[in-house]
């Protein structure tokens, strides 16, 4: 019998969410480290009980934790983050050279075929690889030390590797994406790194079709179809067919296409979901209604999913690790708001239900299919 | 023995209670007690002070003696109550928001 188990990351502890696969009837285990923010939470596909998360605190700093029991005990794990080699320097918000910081992890993106692997994206924007299920730490340098990184700059929320997306069918190619550099692609297991931002057009830099300077929010890849890509950029959604060499828009008839989440169904390639966001001064749906937009064709085409979600009064955001998807058939979809709901639907996105309404600001979301 | 006082987050952490005792070589110092109490809780490293620089943390604060020492030199002596474990060594999450 199929089980799925929702991780769930908050502005003050982490919540595991588990059900059968009705997914009607949930339990609710948590907080684990209550009152820490865990960024992010993630399993391994290789051993699902080994489940990694991001906890940090303004006071004291990154802490690394794994657990070897799908989430039931943890234990700290390594979290030294150090740059390797010469640190150099990005952008600053006035356009002063800044030394790259250490800050945070952003994402945790476990090896595909490697139970013991796990990559990191954090902030100041590096990749950083552990061969010892996160007991140590070594910084991937091509990325950071890209030719184009002096000349990158922190959005709103730090210049934050936030994205990490490994091809399945070649685990050589890995995509990340960095707000607000851009997408970046290697083909070398992370060793070199070059942009791949080509048809993004961004108003909001002085060059809107630059090399780098994009405010990439998010991207998601169908396993099945590796080159295709979707992306949330800060404003615009955007698909490549040809593994990032290309984007063109696909905003379609969304209602505004700003916004953080964009995932894909696990059963159906060209099923694309979204959350619109009024804009990025207005962090919330537009007119007071959370509304998931459903494309079925692959974008340009929306589809409005009202059903068991507020139409009324409702002013939430959905942060960019806030979405996820589960393999069962019909798929689910899940995401976490700023108002501390998690909402599931178990066909699809039809119909939509909370699984919990009051947890802390929701800050990532990921979903184990068990069986 | 040194007592050292851990705020409730790294008591939860490390998996301690609100005192944990430590033993240095020695006339105790900043550095030797921070240096004992991650030997001893290593799930603790990074969070007070940096692991390199071992620069503190800007939010953490030391405090001994109704004296801050937050600022002192690593190397200095602790005053001689927390060296012979009469006065605990007071690790504190700085007061921060409204």
């Amino acid at each position: 019998m199929s089980s799925v188990r929702v991780l769930v990351g908050t502005r003050k502890g982490a919540f595991i969410l588990s059900s059968d696969a009705s997914r009607k009837s949930w339990k609710v285990d948590g907080p684990h480290f209550a009152g820490w923010e865990i960024y992010h939470l993630k399993a391994s596909p290789v051993n699902p009980d080994r489940i990694y998360a991001s906890q940090s605190s303004g006071w004291f700093g990154q802490v690394l934790q794994r657990s070897e029991d799908g989430g039931k005990t943890w234990e700290a794990a390594g979290n030294q983050f150090l740059y390797d080699g010469a640190t150099g320097t990005h952008k600053w918000y006035d356009g002063s050279p800044h030394p790259w910081e250490f800050k945070r992890v952003w994402h945790l993106e476990p090896s595909l075929s490697d139970a013991e692997k796990v990559y990191a994206g954090v902030e100041d924007a590096a990749l950083f690889e552990s061969p010892d299920s996160g007991q140590t730490w070594t910084e991937l340098s091509g990325l950071r030390t890209h030719k184009t990184a002096a000349e990158w700059a922190p959005g709103a929320g730090g210049m934050c590797l936030h994205t990490l997306v490994i091809d399945p069918s070649n685990h050589d190619r890995i995509f990340a994406a960095i707000s607000s550099a851009g997408t970046f692609r290697s083909d070398d297991r992370g060793a070199s790194w070059r942009p791949i931002n080509n048809g993004l057009k961004s108003n909001y830099i002085p060059d809107p079709d630059a090399y780098v300077g994009h405010c990439v929010h998010r991207i998601a890849m169908h396993p099945s179809r590796p080159n295709t890509l979707f992306m949330q950029k800060h404003w615009d959604v955007m698909r490549t067919d040809d593994g990032g060499e290309n984007w063109r828009e696909i905003s379609g008839n969304l209602p505004t296409d700003f916004g953080f989440v964009i995932d894909v169904n696990a059963n159906e390639p060209d099923t694309v979901y979204v959350v619109p966001i009024t804009s990025d001064s207005h962090h919330f749906v537009p007119d007071g209604k959370l509304r998931v937009y459903r494309s079925r064709s692959g974008g340009d085409e929306w589809e409005a999913l009202t059903k068991g979600l507020p139409q009324e009064n409702c002013y939430v955001n959905v942060l960019r690790d806030a979405m996820t998807v589960d393999t069962l058939d019909p798929s689910g979809i899940y995401f976490g708001t700023s108002g501390g709901q998690v909402y599931a639907s178990p066909d699809g996105g039809d119909t939509w239900s909370a699984i919990v309404r009051d947890l802390p600001p929701v800050c990532s979301v990921e979903v184990q299919t068990l069986t | 023995m040194i007592q050292v006082v851990l705020p409730k987050n790294l008591q939860i952490l490390a998996g301690v209670g609100r005192v944990v005792e430590v033993e240095v070589a020695g006339h105790a110092t900043q550095r030797s007690v921070l240096d004992a109490l991650e030997a001893r809780h290593p799930a603790l490293l990074g969070t007070m002070r940096d692991p390199v620089t071992k620069k503190r943390r800007p939010m953490i604060r030391f405090f001994a003696c109704e004296e801050d020492l937050s600022d002192a030199p690593l190397d200095s002596p602790l005053p001689e109550k927390v060296n012979s474990g009469t006065e605990p060594l007071l690790i504190i999450g700085a007061i921060a928001g409204g």
